[in-house]
């Protein structure tokens, strides 16, 4: 009897807390509900060549929703590994489409791409993150976040067991991305990160992490492979994969206001439309993803404050001394030489680094099986020569 | 003849068999050998990464911060707050230490020497002014207290210089004025009567200098604390991190210049108003200012119109839409990669004007501006603060109407959203205090002697957690290349971290600023060098792929020949022996 009357009084003070928690919520507003102040994006397309339109339409997709959704191009990083738009099989140039019957246009009159073509590289990838980039870097093409920035992290393109292949001819394991990712947490340099990928088994690249504050989504569990939504006949390749394209169907309902949270980007394009089983990790996230909304990573909805104060000035503004009387002051300028045509002429080859002449290799086996039957035997070098 | 040819040439074959074993032992022993001692070692040596050396004891010191801050007060008695026996035991110097663990690694200990005595008659005279702004004047003009340190005036309770309800009036540089009580005064002891006054001049120092609250929070990169209340979060959400520079941009949006053409004297004005702000901040940071005029710049949210007040309204909730579709045509310099602060002054035009912010309870907000943490202000002109304008345009209104802003009034404003996001804490004071407000340079003396604790301590934090790291990940990863100028770049760092440790716990402020910003950019530009990519991570079956075919060919036919000698030598071995037998 005592125990039960316990278990309501225990039952009826959290319940009470929990009220009072949501008031003070509610009024304290959303101020206090994420811990970031800016966002940041970083898309990445990772694939060249005309038959993987589908990569470009996806990240194009994605920034596309970014930009509508209130990030502005100076807080986004693109990386586009090829130029559809402009390529001389598209049937309809400066076009990117994401719909079948050409519906949805999602290069648009205002793209910013910041790293295309050969300058997409794992390595560069790699300094955008980590933040060592070379001093002339300009700042479109930096990642500047801070510690209260909550950065969303989209990569597509052809992917394995562990890796993602970048540009036909190099790829970035697991381990390097989960590296890092800590780096960036060790030098604080975001406050929350949200990982999709949109590959081939790209569940696996998520595997590895291990810096606190990471929430990761993929489009495939290791073993499955990602698949395309739908080819277009007029243009002649598939359009987008089919985990994005149900992705830019959920973030067109979205607006800057809305309330919808992480559960309901878990549900996106289930197995039945998806074929393969899209896949999420939250053990590293210290939120309830339920409390995460969207426009936490996909948009930018700035905090704000009235200020109260103001600062009493009473000294009439200084009128600036102006030159004296026509005497203009003459500074002698000259010109930057962009291209230093003598210089470049007259430079002595670079130093490279020695490497063992080609054939060496070849030039050893041939020495060692040369040995080989010198000591066991000249009869058996006849049957080689 | 044909003998003795044949003799000359004896076929390989036909040699004796003792003679050709030995010679094919001996040319499988010395490749064995040529491959161990000269091969082994030369591949070793030509793989192996350049690193040069690191300090890495100093740094698993540095890991274990233990930072000193003192302060050094000096409580000043005037004429009339001691008792004759009392004044015999002044002057007298006390030392407070105080020690917290923050977490495993870091521990923090505040020592203020206080140093008490009796007042000069320079300063009696001064204390005998008529307010108390002047008496903190003509204090000021007698002596100028160091970077760091504090001076408190005790004046008597019959002084007219502080009204009824204040006790402690907090001046514009670096002295305070506490009035006590008469009462405790009669018939007590020195020491009783600072063991009464001690809680007032812990909660001057509270205001004053450093607080622990403040240093905790700066600490915040090395050591992740769950925050004590919502205000300190909001606190350390808004000013914008320790950086070594920072750039404010000043933008005039106009969104219908067929109404208004605006005029604002904007160079007189930044370099009257927000320049002496900028130059007593010099020590902590460069500042770098611009200014720009946007046209056609719409706000975003479109305002509701007021009937009972015959006003336009924003309300507080839709100003969090305003920022980013004006964002996107700021425009920043591209040159550099530090933080910027936007200040926008947006006129109202001519369909929506007066424009008016209110906040949530319906009120009229006085400044007419909001500010985001982090990003900057704006702020929305107000009809007072314009010259030249009507309330309603009249109908024979020529447009474009010339309008002029007055720009004291606006920067008023701006100047106190920027000291908010740089970190100027103003939080409420104790009750009883009176704090003198901060004068033209926007910045009291002790609000900047504030700032440069909490920024050195920053700076220390973040350059051992940098450094730290950095050397982890070297550690870790055995394969990153250290050239020397990284090398040079960490040393430089932790000699100037223990320097600014050291000075921060002599007291000398300005020096311990200067080291730990040294510190910081050596650390940084240490961490970031572009030649620590690590882009060497080699898998194990990677590594065995790349090695099995250049090695195992070679290496077989030696172990077999060195397999065949032994089981020779056994052969021979166990010959031998029956024969002994």
């Amino acid at each position: 009897y005592v125990r039960g009357i316990f278990k309501n009084l225990h039952g009826w003070f959290i319940n009470c807390l929990r009220y009072l928690f949501c008031c003070f919520q509610d009024r304290a507003g959303q101020f206090f509900s994420s811990g970031h102040t800016n966002n940041w994006a970083v898309l990445v397309c990772t694939s060249r060549f005309w038959f993987n339109y589908r990569h470009v339409a996806n990240t194009l997709s994605v920034y596309r929703s970014v930009k509508r959704l209130g990030i502005p191009d100076s807080h986004i990083v693109l990386m586009l590994a090829d130029d559809m738009a402009c390529n001389h099989r598209n049937p309809k140039p400066a076009t990117v489409f994401s719909h079948k019957n050409m519906e949805l246009n999602v290069y648009g009159d205002d793209v910013e791409v910041d790293y295309r073509g050969y300058e997409v590289t794992v390595e560069n990838f790699l300094r955008i993150l980590t933040g060592r980039l070379p001093p002339s870097t300009p700042r479109s093409k930096r990642l500047l976040s801070d510690d209260r920035s909550n950065i969303l992290i989209y990569l597509t393109g052809h992917g394995g067991n562990g890796f993602l292949k970048f540009q036909d001819s190099e790829e970035i394991s697991n381990v390097e991305l989960a590296d890092a990712f800590e780096q960036m947490w060790q030098k604080r340099r975001y406050n929350e990160l949200l990982f999709i990928i949109d590959t081939c088994q790209g569940a696996s690249m998520y595997e590895r992490f291990y810096s606190p504050n990471l929430m990761a989504l993929a489009s495939s569990q290791v073993g499955e492979d990602s698949l395309s939504h739908q080819p277009d006949l007029a243009i002649g390749v598939h359009l987008m994969d089919r985990y994005t394209f149900y992705l830019l169907e959920f973030l067109e309902d979205i607006h800057p206001a809305s309330k919808t949270n992480m559960n309901d980007l878990f549900k996106v394009c289930p197995k039945s439309q998806c074929v393969s089983t899209p896949g999420h990790r939250t053990d590293l996230f210290l939120r309830d993803p339920g409390s995460v909304l969207i426009t936490d990573f996909f948009g930018s909805v700035r905090k704000v404050e009235l200020t109260m104060e103001t600062i009493n000035l009473t000294d009439p503004i200084e009128q600036l001394e102006s030159a004296e009387s026509g005497e203009l002051q003459k500074e002698m300028h000259t010109y930057a030489d962009q291209l230093p045509v003598s210089e470049i002429i007259h430079q002595k080859p670079k130093q490279k680094d020695w490497h063992p002449p080609d054939g060496f290799i070849l030039g050893l086996w041939t020495l060692i099986l040369l040995v080989f039957f010198q000591t066991y035997g000249v009869k058996h070098l006849k049957h080689i020569f | 003849m044909k003998i003795r040819r044949a003799q000359q040439f004896v076929k390989y074959s036909d040699q004796p068999v003792m003679l050709k074993l030995k010679r094919g032992q001996l040319a499988a022993l010395s490749i064995a050998a040529v491959v161990i001692i000269v091969g082994v070692p030369l591949w070793w040596r030509t793989t192996e990464t350049y690193r040069a050396w690191l300090p890495v004891s100093q740094i698993k010191e540095l890991a274990k911060l233990q930072l000193h801050l003192s302060a050094d007060v000096e409580v000043v008695f005037a004429r009339g707050t001691v008792t004759p026996e009392q004044q015999k035991k002044v002057p007298l110097t006390q030392t407070q230490n105080m020690e917290h663990r923050v977490d495993e690694d870091t521990a923090l200990s505040y020592r203020y020497e206080t140093r008490y005595r009796t007042a000069t008659i320079m300063e009696e005279d001064a204390l005998n002014q008529p307010t108390a702004a002047e008496a903190d004047l003509s204090l000021h003009t007698l002596s100028e207290s160091p970077s760091g340190s504090l001076v408190v005036y005790v004046i008597p309770e019959s002084s007219s210089l502080l009204p009824q309800n204040v006790d402690v009036y907090i001046g514009q540089r670096r002295t305070a004025l506490l009035r006590i009580g008469s009462q405790m005064r009669v018939g007590k002891t020195l020491e009783q009567l600072l063991a009464h006054m001690e809680p007032r001049i812990k909660q001057v120092l509270h205001v004053m200098s450093f607080s622990h609250t403040d240093i905790t929070a700066a600490l915040s990169n090395r050591v992740r604390i769950s925050p004590g209340n919502k205000e300190s979060i909001a606190d350390s959400m808004r000013a914008f991190k320790s950086s070594p520079g920072y750039e404010i941009t000043f933008s005039l949006l106009n969104p219908d210049p067929k109404s208004h053409r605006l005029h604002w004297d904007i160079e007189g004005a930044v370099e009257t108003y927000i320049q002496p702000l900028l130059t007593k901040l010099s020590p902590v940071a460069n500042f770098s200012i611009d200014s720009q005029t946007l046209y056609y710049a719409m706000l975003g949210v479109n305002p509701r119109f007021d009937s009972s007040r015959s006003t336009y309204t924003l309300n507080a909730d839709s100003l969090a839409h305003v920022i980013n579709p004006v964002e996107a045509r700021l425009g920043s310099n591209a040159a550099s990669s530090n933080p910027v602060l936007n200040f926008l002054l947006y006129i109202p035009d001519a369909h929506h004007s007066p424009l008016y912010i209110h906040d949530h309870k319906k009120q009229q907000v006085p400044t007419n501006a909001f500010h985001s943490p982090r990003w900057g202000g704006i702020m929305i002109i107000r009809q007072c603060w314009v010259y030249n304008v009507n309330e309603f345009y009249e109908v024979d209104t020529v447009f474009p109407v010339d309008i002029n802003i007055d720009m004291a009034k606006v920067m008023g404003v701006f100047l106190a959203q920027l000291r908010l996001l740089l970190g100027v804490q103003s939080s409420t004071p104790p009750p009883g205090f009176l704090v003198a407000p901060c004068g033209n340079a926007g910045l009291a003396d002790w609000e900047l002697d504030r700032l440069m604790w909490s920024r050195s301590v920053e700076n220390i934090a973040t350059a051992t957690t940098t450094i730290t790291s950095l050397a982890q990940l070297l550690d870790q990863i055995g394969n990153i290349v250290i050239n020397d100028n990284i090398a040079q770049q960490v040393s430089s760092a932790v000699t100037s971290l223990q320097l600014a440790v050291s000075e921060l716990e002599a007291g000398n402020l300005g020096f311990a600023l200067q080291y730990s910003k040294e510190a910081i950019l050596s650390s940084e530009r240490a961490f970031f060098d572009p030649s620590l990519l690590h882009l060497l991570y080699f898998p194990d079956d990677q590594k065995f792929a790349i090695y099995i075919p250049l090695f195992l060919p070679m290496c077989v036919p030696i172990l077999l020949s060195l397999l065949k000698i032994v089981s020779e030598a056994r052969q021979k071995h166990r010959e031998k022996k029956p024969k002994k037998d």
